[in-house]
């Protein structure tokens, strides 16, 4: 496909130490924004043995969570702004959250704005209920994205 | 004999035989040995017949001849032989050693025959100089393999260590032929041999012109190549040998002889400058043994390059954290960087103390003239506040703090030295002025907090001198006056030392000590250094009389003003501590008297006094610390504690103060933890416990009306903790002491005095002490209970007084629900005597008259009003029957009953009694009385009565739990409780057959959950092992307990233990094929759990499971995936976090399976 790295030289960032919850017995433990980011921060690039964590792709800051409405929004920033895996990175991440959370919940995915050539696209693509499900279909990039999932060979800092 | 032969031939001929594996050839070898050591084989006639094996010209077959004739020794080591054959057998395998291809049998048969001992028969010393000749002369031995090198190591060593004499004729011949043989050897297990090797060579060879002398050279450089030792071997195998034994062992070589002092020193040095810490550590160990075996004469001349070298690793390698964490803490960290400076430290030490030639100590005139350590001392003495002290500097700091300390320590001479040289200054420094009088502290105004580098060098200066003091054995004052010199300065400097030292510690304020940790480590020193001060020993007292009460001042000032300051607090109690420890361990009664005038009287007044100011906990926690120093202070405080016990207990229970109760029990705690446990450590636990609980006793004795709200369940459990403790550390005769008091103690109570006593056995039958009919006074309710915690912590040689009375009223107690009677009944069936003599002590029950007594008792009142009537134990006796219909409409008695049954049914099944299966019987039958039955039958059976049933056949099925669960209060090794080992597995394939069947006959619902429950305590208390063994046939069970008791919310522990019982199942093989046949009951029930309300524990183990099970042969699991995966998902919806992220974990685990 591609020729080469899109980015070849990524910055690579340190990993944020992991927030230990405190264990409340009583009150119930409503999803929160540390909750999404810690499912999705371990990801693996589609390029480089970094997680999106590393490579600063997400942040928790990245991500709002509305319990009541049942929404999720990320917003990730792709390494270089023409990134042609952003929608890989993208579908990751609605796959990733598709597991990890009730189906109640809406998920929308945007890249940040300005942080991608052809941001408009990219979004529409990401939030188009057909397109993911076509795009799953195909074995590939299905592949292609398990690998991102399930990866275990991160580089650790 | 005819026979014999034939037979044994044979099994010359299997082994000769080579094709035979080896196991078989080794039992060969020991039928024949056997054959000649019982002598009906003789040596001859065994070498006779096998001559054709021994001298035939096929190589292999006379190897293997010669093989199994040098095994067949090697098994007679230890029979006697004549000397004629053990000449010609040592002869025949000394002319083997040249035959190369038979050189292992001849090796074995060499060994065997020098290993012998001097009574059964030796090789003579010229036979072995044969041997030996034999063997330089023909053995090649690097050019064999492993186990023939070994061998000829052995050889060797053998030679040297039996028959020195004998080899030593060989001289230069010897030493040259061992250093060809153990050239380039690589082998770790060869190593060791060759290593000890040269170590006995060098004993044999002492000479300064013997052989080792001439050849040293040579025989070093074989060893220096192995240095350092580099042995990257994994521990676990075979050899079985460590780096640290290779290396331990060259070290002995090393070391063996003086001759190696040219070629070592010189390498060891070259190798401490390495950059390998592996290396450094080596060289350090080596370099301290050597110094030490060498002789100074020889080790003299390396003093300046040994101290060079040193000072080099010390400055580099010295930890900068010991600064930091002090003592206790330093411990954890043995880092290889604290292991060099130590082994340096170590190593300077030996040199100052060997290297002490006629006039003067050079090392130490070059630690004291040493210009990097004068640069050094200037540096880090001046080194600020502390505030900004770097780890740099830290690091430099403890390194001369430790070459000053270590070289101080070494001699009188070289404290000498260094004291002259260093102390002067540092004083100076801390702006301290020699003045004689004691108020020379002014220069020091107390704000100003001391430099820390002089601060922490002038304290390990004066730690180390008194060390020497206290190490070096003559105590005689003339060792110090001949150096008065220095010893007028320091007793000139300490009085205003300590005052500043003081002021210092004072000064601080306790949020400085509290924010940063440079004011804990001013505060670590400058305690310190008072301590030190103030433990110098007798005669040795640098500090006036005046300044030792001025310490103690301090401290005491300190411990009871700043106790809001938590380590300040901790840290001169301590030293208090130390400081009287020290004036106990040395008698020194003078400064004993000013110890208990000012720390001991105040410390115990302050204890005495009530107001609040200083907690209560640290008051505690001064004065049991106080008790440690000694058998005296801990007898004092043992009675200021008991006083202060009794007085709170008065005042509790009679006067009513409930405030009371709340120092009461930490009192208590006290007590029982912490003195009690001091006194079992030192010996005297007997006689003061013993004290105590009689007087304890004799205030229930003396008390007679108790306050009525005086039963605070905490200060009564406490108080029973207590009297448990006491007597069940007791030895037998002070137990019975107490038993008898309490027992008239007991006598005394209402309930007992009414009646006229003693009872007689006519009067038994009419026993009046039934239930309902005693009204409790509190204190006959106290009385019972700590009468109660005595019978639970008897021994069971100890003889109880009056036995019937005594279960009689037990009995009741139990009956009226007091669990404490219940438990001590159970005691007393579980330590009765076994064989009581009937005619010594005619009223004596034997054990099971005394099980038939409680349970007729007990049973009275549970079956009197559910009209059971099945047990023939009690048709005998109908009046007692309708006497007791009275109480039929009384629940609460009936399930009391069915506590102490069971209570009674632990003790007896720990003690492996077969009554207990007629406990479990009668619990079971009560599970399965069915309660619509009753109602049609009793007419005068209230509504309620099916309600009593249930509740009884809850706690019927309770009843199991007790007695299969450990528990702390009785009945355990520390009460001296009869255990028989496996008993809970007993019960358990005892009971689960029944169990099981009758919940396959129960018809009505209730009866089932009733019974689920006792089927579920059983299987989550027995070990798990049991269970997992008769996995097959519980699981079924298991899930419907599963799901039955799922539907009452007071049941989730037990679901959360039958879980815990389910995921143990599925970790097994045997359980797993138990699950796969019930896959679809489990994976159901499991999925109903998930959703489990009350308990999250429950959810989340419950998806474990799942996540278990999924590893299960796909074929079966494949079918449930759907049903799993929906349910899984749903609890991805989970309100607890921990159940959402299993549920993750499980979904894709399910998912992945396809």
């Amino acid at each position: 496909m591609t020729l080469g790295l899109i980015n070849a030289n990524p910055v690579v960032h340190a990993k944020k130490e992991r927030v230990a919850r405190a264990e409340d017995s009583h009150a119930d433990d409503a999803v929160d924004a540390l909750d999404v980011f810690d499912s999705v921060r371990d990801i693996r690039d589609p390029e480089h043995p970094y997680s999106l964590e590393q490579l600063s792709v997400l942040s928790e800051e990245s991500i709002a969570v509305d319990e009541k409405l049942g929404r999720i929004q990320i917003t990730f920033t792709p390494t270089v702004q023409y990134c042609s895996m952003a929608t890989v990175i993208g579908l990751c991440l609605r796959v990733k959250l598709m597991q990890c959370f009730p189906p109640h919940f809406k998920v929308d995915i945007n890249v940040t704005p300005g942080s991608h050539v052809d941001e408009e696209a990219v979004n529409k693509q990401l939030n188009d209920k057909e397109r993911v499900a076509a795009a799953l279909e195909n074995p590939n990039l299905r592949q292609l994205v398990d690998e991102c999932l399930y990866s275990s060979e991160l580089y650790s800092l | 004999m005819d026979k014999k032969p034939s037979s044994w031939i044979s099994h010359i001929e299997a082994f000769v035989d080579s094709s035979r594996p080896p196991k078989q050839q080794a039992a060969n070898v020991d039928a024949i040995a056997a054959l000649v050591k019982n002598d009906l084989l003789t040596l001859e006639a065994l070498v006779r017949d096998m001559e054709l094996y021994l001298t035939t010209s096929d190589h292999s077959i006379r190897a293997r001849g010669i093989l199994l004739l040098a095994e067949i020794l090697n098994c007679l080591m230890s029979k006697p032989l004549d000397g004629a054959s053990i000449s010609s057998l040592v002869e025949f395998f000394t002319s083997k050693l040249a035959d190369w291809q038979v050189l292992r049998g001849a090796l074995i048969g060499c060994l065997a025959l020098l290993r012998r001992k001097k009574n059964v028969g030796m090789v003579k010393s010229s036979e072995a100089r044969a041997v030996a000749e034999s063997y330089l002369m023909n053995v090649q031995v690097q050019s064999l393999a492993v186990h023939d090198r070994k061998l000829c190591f052995e050889v060797l060593q053998c030679l040297l260590e039996v028959y020195p004499e004998a080899v030593e004729m060989l001289g230069d011949d010897l030493v040259y032929g061992i250093c060809e043989a153990i050239d380039e050897e690589k082998d770790p297990r060869c190593l060791m041999l060759t290593f000890h090797l040269v170590e006995i060579l060098a004993r044999v060879f002492p000479d300064s012109s013997g052989s080792v002398a001439s050849f040293a050279g040579d025989l070093f450089d074989i060893l220096s190549r192995y240095f350092p030792i580099y042995f990257t071997h994994p521990r676990s195998d075979d050899l079985d040998i460590t780096r640290e034994e290779l290396s331990m062992a060259l070290m002995h070589a090393f070391c063996s002889t003086p001759f190696f002092e040219p070629f070592a020193i010189p390498l060891l040095l070259e190798k401490l400058s390495s950059s390998l810490p592996l290396a450094k550590l080596d060289s350090l160990k080596y370099l301290n043994n050597c110094i030490q075996h060498y002789g100074t004469d020889r080790m003299i001349k390396h003093a300046k390059a040994i101290w060079s070298n040193l000072k080099d690793v010390i400055l580099n390698h010295s930890p900068h954290k010991t600064l930091f964490s002090t003592s206790e803490l330093a411990g954890n960290m043995e880092s290889e960087e604290n292991q060099i400076a130590k082994e340096a430290l170590i190593c300077l030490q030996t040199a100052i103390l060997h290297l002490d030639s006629l006039e003067k100590n050079p090392i130490l005139s070059f630690i004291v003239e040493d210009e990097d350590i004068e640069m050094k001392f200037g540096l880090v003495s001046n080194e600020g506040t502390g505030t900004g002290i770097s780890i740099e500097s830290r690091r430099q700091l403890s390194a001369v703090g430790n070459i000053l300390s270590v070289s101080s320590k070494a001699s009188m001479s070289g404290c000498t030295r260094v004291f002259q040289k260093f102390f002067p200054r540092l004083m100076n420094i801390l702006e301290i002025s020699a003045s004689s009088s004691s108020n020379g502290c002014n220069t020091n105004n107390g704000t100003s907090s001391l430099n820390f580098g002089a601060l922490y060098l002038c304290i390990q200066l004066l730690a180390s001198f008194r060390e020497l003091i206290l190490t070096s054995q003559d105590f005689s004052p003339q060792v110090i006056t001949v150096q008065d010199g220095w010893w007028c300065m320091l007793q000139h400097f300490s009085g205003p030392l300590a005052h500043a030292l003081g002021s210092a510690l004072m000064g601080a304020r306790s949020s400085e000590l509290v924010n940063n940790n440079t004011g804990h480590e001013h505060a670590i020193y400058e305690v310190k250094g008072l301590q030190v001060l103030a433990t110098f020993p007798g005669c040795y007292l640098p500090t006036s009389e005046d300044v030792y009460e001025y310490i103690l001042v301090i401290f005491m000032s300190i411990a009871t003003e700043r106790f809001e300051d938590a380590f300040l607090w901790k840290l001169s109690v301590k030293a208090l501590i130390e400081i009287g420890s020290f004036i106990e361990k040395y008698h020194d009664s003078y400064r004993g008297i000013s110890f208990n005038r000012i720390v001991v009287e105040r410390i115990v007044s302050l204890f005495q006094q009530d107001d609040s100011t200083m907690p209560l906990a640290l008051k505690l926690d001064a004065i049991s610390e106080i008790g440690t120093i000694g058998v005296d202070y801990m007898s004092r405080v043992i009675k200021l504690l008991e006083e202060a016990i009794l007085s709170k207990f008065l005042a509790v229970c009679v006067e009513g103060r409930l405030e009371a109760a709340e120092i009461l029990v930490p009192l208590l705690e006290c007590y029982s933890n912490r003195v009690l446990l001091w006194c079992y450590t030192s010996g005297n636990f007997d006689e003061v416990a013993m004290q105590f609980a009689l007087c304890i006793w004799n205030q229930m004795e003396s008390i007679t009306i108790f306050d009525k709200d005086a039963k605070i369940q905490d200060l009564f459990d406490r108080m029973m903790t207590t009297m448990k403790l006491l007597v069940g550390g007791c030895a037998e005769e002070n137990q019975s002491l107490i038993v008898r008091k309490a027992y008239s103690v007991l006598l005394s109570t209402s309930f007992l005095s009414e009646e006229s006593l003693p009872f007689s056995s006519s009067k038994l039958e009419g026993l009046q002490v039934t239930p309902d009919f005693v009204n409790l006074s509190w204190r006959d309710e106290w009385i019972v209970s700590l009468f109660a915690s005595v019978v639970i912590a008897l021994l069971p040689q100890t003889p109880l007084p009056d036995v019937k009375l005594l279960l009689n009223v037990l009995t009741t107690f139990l009956l009226k629900g007091h669990l404490p009677a219940a438990q001590a009944l159970a005691s007393m069936v579980n330590k009765w005597h076994v064989n009581i003599d009937k005619s010594e002590v005619p009223n004596a029950y034997t054990l099971d008259e005394a099980i038939e007594m409680i349970l007729e008792r007990s049973l009275l009142s549970v079956q009197s009003s559910s009209n059971l009537g099945k047990s023939d134990l009690l048709n005998k006796d109908e009046r007692m029957l309708s006497c007791l219909c009275l109480l039929n409409n009384n629940s609460s008695f009936q399930s009391n009953a069915v506590v102490g049954l069971a209570w009674i049914g632990k003790g007896l099944l720990m003690r492996g009694h077969e009554k207990v299966k007629e406990i479990a019987m009668l619990l079971l039958q009560y599970l399965l009385s069915n309660p619509y039955k009753e109602l049609h039958s009793d007419a005068s059976g209230s509504g309620d009565s099916l309600d009593v049933h249930t509740s009884l056949a809850t706690s019927a099925a309770d009843a199991f739990h007790v007695i299969l669960s450990d528990s702390e209060v009785c009945l355990n090794k520390n009460f001296h409780a009869m255990i028989r080992p496996l008993y809970k597995q007993r019960f358990f394939s005892s009971m689960m057959p029944v169990l099981l069947s009758s919940i396959k006959q129960s018809c009505s619902s209730s009866m089932r959950v009733a019974l689920y429950r006792a089927f579920a305590h059983v299987i989550s208390d027995a070990p798990l092992a049991a269970v997992v063994a008769e996995a097959k046939k519980i699981l079924p069970s298991l899930m419907d307990s599963l799901a039955m008791l799922s539907e009452d919310v007071l049941n989730k522990d037990l679901i959360y233990s039958l879980l815990l019982v389910l995921s143990g199942i599925l970790m097994d093989d045997n359980g797993k094929e138990a699950i796969i046949e019930n896959i679809n009951t489990v994976i159901s029930d499991l999925i109903r759990l998930i959703f489990y309300p009350h308990m999250m524990l429950v959810r989340e183990t419950a998806i474990q499971c799942l996540v278990a099970m999924s590893a299960l042969p796909h074929a079966r699991i494949y079918p449930m995936r759907p049903q799993v995966l929906r349910a899984v998902s749903k609890a991805l919806d989970d309100r607890k976090r921990v159940v959402r992220q299993e549920a993750v974990r499980c979904r894709q685990a399910w998912v992945s399976m396809a």
